[in-house]
């Protein structure tokens, strides 16, 4: 168990988190209008009974929160946050340019930032990696398995 | 036609060098991630399912099958040779098997822990075997409302079991049902939880919610937290077991295999429970209670057999009722789904071959991992070497593919790293990310159950109460859901 304020904050704002979901929830269950047709239940049940529920299990957060929190890792504060941004980096990186560039180069560029994230030391050498994994991953999803993984600049020389 | 008429029927469809040529490729692939910390049979299941499109049926199903068993016998390795354990269930392998592994007889663990996955596998198979039609023959006998009353048992037991950690569960259920609301209800055409994007019409896809929660947020979570890296250590020494290895090991595989597979066939999945009794049963029952700590035999013999029977075990509810009580089983659900296959108690009519296939298949894929893990086990301990860096980049690259290469839509991809920031949040603040896909995947067909109840009752309620086998299942659940907490208020008034 945690004791002291400052661990509480964490747990607080996951509890509002979940709060704010379920008010999310809630503007998309009005959304719904109510049935046409005569049935016995409509499609607005099931959404408002989930509102419902994320919201209680929102404010037993809350309450758990306010009595000091629950016990996790580390106490939800993360430490690492170089490495964290590294990753979410990569992860950027690949989402922002796999339109233009293609699968392949777009994870052979995440490739090396994650690997340095876990403490990779030789960024070249991954970059390398990454292009061959990239490359193989493809050449067995697309070609062999039949995804369609779709065009980019090294995907239309193969 | 008996039981053992329709096994040969599948033996004969699961023989064919197609068929046992899926099964090699399943079983491989799932033993290699099984060895692989951090990757599991759920999230190699969903990358995969778009081959779904592509191949018949059956040979997916075998493929699958082999990969949710193999990952079981690989990850038994890893916890042997390494003290991070890739999934809960091998958490109590670890305990005396890397201690073991520590004292120069990791040799003798690993056979152990082969040969009682083994004996579990196929004791649990051939369980399936008996069992589905006579669970099928009650479950046809089930209507709406005893279907519904059955989902919310299964809802209740794979999030709230857990004492302490109910809210958190019930709070992963929950975020879970919205995932599955969001899309086109199926019985008016209503658009539900869009959220104005039209690729949301489609629903969101359980390999989404899969990858991002068992690929990123499992990635950026480590990326988060401080390592100490653990070397594995080496397998030196011969693989095999001495006369006084097997006389310590076989009476504990039974035993484990026989808390696995009734606890893994109920609709309270998981296999946590029978693990962790197998563990305390042979730790009682030793004649050698001071190795215990230090390495003990049987405390990898058993347990090891827990795990795998009940991986078996949860096959029960998903083939005779279509009912989900894992992740990895509500994701072959959804494979299922995908190729319009109806699953629940029809599903042994309607598919009688395949499911026999299946079964077949899955006693034939066992005795291919026993070869692939005792004669061959160097192979596998080699991909242990495979340093962090590298891998998870690689886990990051081949989560991608999995989610652009079906759709090529940046949306899905925006989808997958908000899941995964999800993930990564429930990781850090300890919820089960479990109860999500189970929520996903359950959740829309609890809601079609409920009003079909409806419609028959003409919008009564009564028809929960009023049909008894739906309200004991009810019943269960609530107690299920309280009890625990009702249990600890009790006592703490007392005390």
């Amino acid at each position: 168990m945690n004791q002291g304020g400052t661990k509480i904050l964490p747990n607080l704002l996951v509890a509002a988190g979940v709060l704010v979901l379920a008010g999310l929830s809630a503007l998309q269950s009005r959304e719904i209008p109510p049935p046409v047709l005569q049935v016995a239940v409509g499609p607005g049940v099931a959404p408002w009974f989930v509102t419902v529920f994320l919201a209680v299990c929102g404010l037993g957060l809350l309450l758990a929160a306010l009595r000091g929190g629950w016990a996790h890792d580390q106490d939800g504060t993360i430490t690492e946050w170089g490495p964290l941004g590294l990753v979410g980096l990569g992860l950027f990186v690949n989402v922002a340019l796999i339109e233009t560039l293609g699968f392949i180069l777009a994870s052979t560029l995440m490739f090396p930032l994650v690997a340095r994230g876990f403490g990779g030391r030789a960024p070249l050498r991954d970059l390398a990696i990454g292009f061959v994994l990239a490359l193989s991953a493809f050449v067995l999803f697309d070609r062999v398995l039949g995804y369609k993984i779709g065009s980019g600049i090294v995907e239309s020389l193969i | 036609m008996s039981t053992l008429d329709n096994l040969m029927m599948g033996f004969g469809i699961a023989l064919t060098p197609m068929n046992l040529l899926w099964a090699l490729c399943g079983v491989t692939v799932g033993t290699a991630i099984g060895v692989l910390p951090g990757l599991g049979p759920g999230l190699t299941i969903a990358l995969l399912l778009p081959i779904t499109y592509k191949v018949d049926p059956t040979a997916a199903f075998i493929l699958f099958a082999g990969i949710y068993y193999g990952a079981m016998y690989g990850g038994s390795t890893t916890s042997i040779l390494i003290n991070t354990p890739g999934e809960s269930a091998s958490i109590v392998t670890s305990l005396e098997g890397h201690k073991m592994a520590k004292r120069g007889r990791a040799g003798a663990a690993l056979a152990t822990a082969a040969v009682g996955s083994f004996i579990a596998g196929q004791i649990g198979t051939l369980g399936i075997a008996f069992l589905a039609e006579p669970v099928v023959n009650l479950a046809l006998k089930f209507g709406p409302a005893e279907y519904f009353a059955l989902m919310v048992l299964c809802f209740v037991t794979v999030s709230a079991v857990l004492g302490s950690y109910a809210l958190r569960g019930l709070t992963a259920l929950a975020i879970g049902l919205f995932f599955g609301l969001i899309g086109v209800d199926l019985q008016t055409g209503q658009a539900r939880f869009h959220f104005g994007v039209m690729e949301l019409l489609d629903g969101i896809s359980v390999l989404i919610v899969a990858v991002g929660l068992f690929a990123i947020g499992e990635t950026l979570h480590l990326a988060a937290t401080k390592r100490e890296e653990e070397k594995a250590l080496e397998l030196d020494g011969p693989v095999g077991m001495t006369k006084e290895d097997w006389k310590r090991s076989w009476k504990p595989w039974l035993r484990g295999t026989a808390f696995g597979f009734p606890i893994g066939a109920m609709p309270a999945g998981g296999a946590e429970i029978p693990t962790f009794l197998s563990y305390y049963t042979e730790k009682k029952l030793t004649k050698h209670p001071e190795e215990f700590g230090k390495g003990a035999i049987e405390g990898v013999a058993g347990p090891e057999a827990a795990n795998n029977a009940s991986a078996a075990g949860v096959l029960v509810p998903l083939l005779t009722l279509g009912l989900p009580t894992s992740a990895t089983a509500a994701i072959m659900l959804s494979a299922f789904t995908s190729y319009g296959i109806n699953p629940g108690p029809q599903l042994l009519q309607t598919q009688g071959p395949l499911v026999w296939t299946l079964i077949a298949s899955l006693l034939i894929g066992n005795l291919m991992l026993l070869v692939l893990n005792l004669p061959l086990i160097r192979i596998w301990v080699k991909l242990l070497k495979i340093p962090a860096p590298q891998m998870y980049a690689g886990i990051l690259v081949f989560a991608t593919i999995g989610t652009y290469g079906i759709s090529r839509s940046v949306v899905d991809l925006v989808l997958l790293y908000v899941v995964g920031f999800l993930g990564f949040l429930m990781r850090r603040f300890d919820f089960p990310t479990a109860p999500v896909i189970i929520g996903l995947i359950l959740g829309p067909m609890a809601e079609q159950e409920f009003r079909r109840a409806m419609t028959i009752s003409n919008g009564d309620m009564m028809i929960f109460i009023d049909k008894p086998i739906a309200l004991s299942l009810l019943v269960i659940a609530a107690l299920a859901a309280l009890g625990p907490k009702l249990w600890s208020m009790l006592t703490a008034r007392r005390g």
